[in-house]
């Protein structure tokens, strides 16, 4: 095809560049944050994200000497070491007014007869006249190339030693808690009623297949109120019949809740991606085994569910995804206080309150996009799969 | 670790409630109400498999009912009422009057409309070229891989990633938001003014161009269809027109207008053209969607009809939006319809960004600063209706072309 098409070099070297030039444009925000989360807070507000991958040169805020001081023909004389990582310095200085004026290895001479020597290494020699102790060591200004530096301790932060309140592996467990039964439980249920849809014939299956495909795009936002009334009425009902009225022994926001909802929301589309799928497999091998004598419900338990695996499994990657990433819902439905907050309310919180913070938010965030990460590169084939059999046919 | 047991426990009975639900009516129904054996065994078998599908399909329709369906009705009734401490009292329309007085309420339609035309058509744009770019190289799975992975992020996490590139530091600091440290380089010299001046205004008169192409299309054709296809077709022209008057007007704009070189830009402050710097989000996120199902599509165009044209004599450009792009044209109207849904329930971008501050309000964050910010049941549930309304043609559609097909 692209033989006989006589297509130019030229084009095809175009079409390289212009897809390279997609994909850095689509992964170059990922990268950033990603990159940021294993850097310390002074390196991301003191450089862009972009040169730490490199090694960069560049006037690091002032460093006060401090080290052991001792006595060596009559001058007393401090040495010690600027940086704690390895950096190379390339000028220094001591006044805030000319921060670059020597050159390394060079010994100046400061005020009260001191002299100070800083070596490329940021080793540096301190020397006065008198006993520095219980004075306050000059401030130096240095210019050095600081290799690539990264770091976990922001991940550290957040997941073991949070601030009160903000505990993102908390946020982790309440998000898993949330999203492991709110994907299983609707797929049983969609399983028996595609089946139903796809291979049994009864009055109205037109009807509810359409009504199906009205409730997939019906928009979740008109479900909120009345289904808070009627969580809570039922918590309340429910209250009454045990003898806990004013207790608050069952409520109204809860997993409990929060599941059925993952539930009925998830229903239209898994119906509808199963049915379709189900509606192609092989008419020969279900009527095969009815004249066997096999009942529906062993037809449905013994061929079908084993043979829709690929449906159910791009169904799950997809109900997973939506309830793991899901906010709405989570915030109406579980609360929003802070032992019930999932991740993306807990890093909403964290955008609010700590909006400048970018190595803790970064490091959140990643730790929250790091699962559906992993399941969607792990199963990406089914995703498509599933996208294609609900979209295109 | 309650809760984790909780959530086990949960799926545990989940399950085996579900399955044990369903062995146990099959059960009863062929066994107790409707035995295969005796003198009415036929009838029985014939009564049992009447009845059978409704067992299979109680669970998901209750389900359905319960929580999509009934909803529904709940708050279009809300929507008619006002809550005066706890009692509910019918008041009309009385919400619908006090929402479209609300100047924020205005503001959000407004908003949810430009989000409505750019974002679809963007992500359906870079879908269908990165389809059509990638499908003709060898490291094209990859490339797609790469495009397609924001679709596992969510949209909060894209919030944080996205608030980095708009990250702002004052000038002289260094600007660590990547967009504002590519802004500092502009200087108004040659380069700046090809990237920000001449390049916007090539696009936008492209944009311009292609919209005039279709509404020449559409003219060209008025006569044929029926009285509903001239009507969509004139409301086409209408809405078409509007774009290119929109789109020249940009570009006269961005041609002339005095940029503010060397100062860092608080991009999410910027009335008006903060939107875009959300929008630019939701695009990043949908356009890997767009690209999966448009390559497929793309894979499916019979290859004679493209030989046929390159015989013909076609260049790449004509056998692309002249053979290929008409045949696809109800798949990019699938994923054009999908997306579109997508926008109109966009909430978690815009709370995460900017909370519907600084002009950015949209329909999904207004009702929910309504109904639980507020407490105002009332109003929150009238536009809670404006989305269903919204969303309702397509609803209809998709009805409507599902009914088509299984006939």
């Amino acid at each position: 095809m692209e033989n006989i098409a006589g297509k130019k070099p030229a084009l095809v070297w175009v079409v390289h560049v212009s897809v390279g030039l997609l994909v850095l444009l689509w992964i170059i925000p990922t990268l950033g944050l990603l990159v940021s989360s294993f850097r310390s807070g002074d390196q991301i507000v003191s450089s862009g994200w972009w040169k730490a991958l490199f090694t960069q040169e560049q006037q690091l805020s002032p460093i006060r000497l401090a080290g052991q001081e001792a006595e060596r023909d009559g001058m007393f004389v401090v040495e010690g070491q600027l940086f704690t990582t390895a950096s190379t310095v390339s000028a220094w200085g001591t006044s805030s007014r000319d921060p670059a004026v020597n050159e390394p290895g060079q010994t100046v001479g400061l005020a009260d007869g001191q002299t100070l020597a800083v070596n490329a290494d940021g080793t540096f020699i301190l020397t006065s006249p008198v006993t520095t102790e219980g004075t306050r060591l000059p401030r130096v200004f240095t210019t050095a190339s600081t290799p690539p530096e990264f770091t976990l301790n922001n991940y550290r932060t957040v997941l073991f030693s949070p601030l009160a309140g903000q505990s993102i592996f908390q946020a982790f467990m309440n998000t898993a808690t949330v999203a492991i039964p709110a994907t299983i439980i609707p797929i049983l249920i969609a399983a028996f009623a595609a089946y139903a849809l796809a291979w049994m014939d009864f009055k109205g299956r037109a009807l509810l297949i359409a009504a199906i495909v009205g409730l997939l795009v019906v928009p979740l936002q008109l479900a909120l109120i009345p289904l808070l009334q009627l969580h809570n009425g039922v918590a309340s009902t429910l209250n009454g019949w045990f003898g806990l009225e004013g207790t608050n022994a069952l409520q109204g926001k809860g997993y409990l809740g929060i599941w059925l909802a993952h539930t009925g929301f998830g229903l239209p589309l898994a119906i509808y991606l199963l049915r379709n799928y189900m509606v192609g497999l092989p008419r020969d091998i279900i009527e095969n085994a009815k004249v066997d004598g096999a009942t529906d419900f062993q037809i449905f338990t013994k061929i079908i569910l084993p043979l829709s695996f690929p449906a159910l499994a791009s169904f799950a990657i997809f109900q997973f995804l939506w309830t793991w990433n899901d906010l709405l819902v989570a915030l109406v439905f579980l609360g929003t206080s802070n032992d019930q907050q999932v991740l993306t309310g807990n890093i909403v919180n964290l955008m609010g309150s700590r909006g400048g913070d970018w190595e803790i938010l970064s490091a959140s965030a990643f730790v929250s996009i790091a699962v559906p990460l992993a399941v969607f590169f792990s199963m990406q084939r089914f995703l498509v799969r599933g996208l294609l059999s609900g979209s295109v046919k | 670790m309650t809760q984790a047991l909780l959530a086990f426990l949960t799926i545990v009975v989940g399950v085996a409630g579900c399955l044990g639900y369903f062995w146990a009516s099959n059960l009863l129904l062929d066994k107790v109400l409707f035995p295969a054996r005796g003198p009415n065994a036929g009838q029985n078998i014939n009564r049992a498999n009447l009845l059978r599908p409704w067992l299979f399909l109680f669970p998901a329709v209750v389900a359905l009912g319960l929580y999509l369906a009934y909803p529904v009705f709940a708050t279009l009734w809300l929507s008619l009422n006002r809550n005066q401490s706890g009692e509910l009292v019918f008041v009309g329309l009385d919400n619908y009057r006090t929402m479209f007085g609300e100047a924020k309420f205005r503001e959000s339609l407004r908003n949810n409309m430009v989000w409505l035309i750019v974002v679809p058509a963007a992500s359906t744009a870079f879908g269908l070229l990165a389809a059509q770019l990638t499908d003709r190289i060898r490291w094209g799975n990859l490339a797609k891989s790469m495009i397609f992975m924001p679709m596992a992020i969510s949209f909060v996490g894209a919030s944080v990633i996205w608030k980095l590139i708009y990250d702002t530091r004052e000038a002289g600091q260094p600007q660590i938001g990547l967009l504002n440290a590519l802004w500092m380089q502009a200087d108004g010299g040659f380069f700046s003014i090809l990237i920000l001046k001449v390049l916007p205004v090539v696009l936008l008169v492209g944009i311009a161009a292609g919209i005039l192409w279709f509404l020449w299309a559409q003219i060209r054709d008025f006569a044929d269809g029926g009285i509903w296809g001239k009507v969509l077709r004139g409301l086409g022209v209408l809405v078409g027109a509007w774009l290119v008057f929109v789109a020249l007007s940009w570009a006269w704009g961005a041609a002339t207008a005095m940029l503010p070189y060397g100062k860092p830009q608080f991009w999410l402050q910027i009335p008006f053209w903060n939107n875009f710097f959300l929008m630019a989000v939701l695009i990043w996120l949908q356009t890997g969607f767009a690209m999966v199902i448009l390559s497929a599509a793309l894979r499916g165009v019979p290859e004679e009809t493209v030989e046929a044209a390159i015989l013909d004599g076609a260049n790449p450009f004509q056998i692309f939006f002249k053979i290929k792009v008409p045949q696809i044209m109800g798949t990019i109207v699938v994923v054009w319809t999908t997306i579109t849904i997508t926008v109109l329930k966009v909430f978690d971008i815009v709370r995460a960004m900017t909370g519907g501050q600084q002009e950015t309000q949209v329909l999904a964050n207004y009702m929910y600063e309504k109904l639980f910010v507020a407490v105002d049941w009332g109003v929150g549930s009238a536009s809670a209706m404006i989305i269903l309304l919204l969303v309702s043609p397509i609803l209809v559609w998709n009805v409507y072309s599902a009914r088509k097909e299984m006939r």
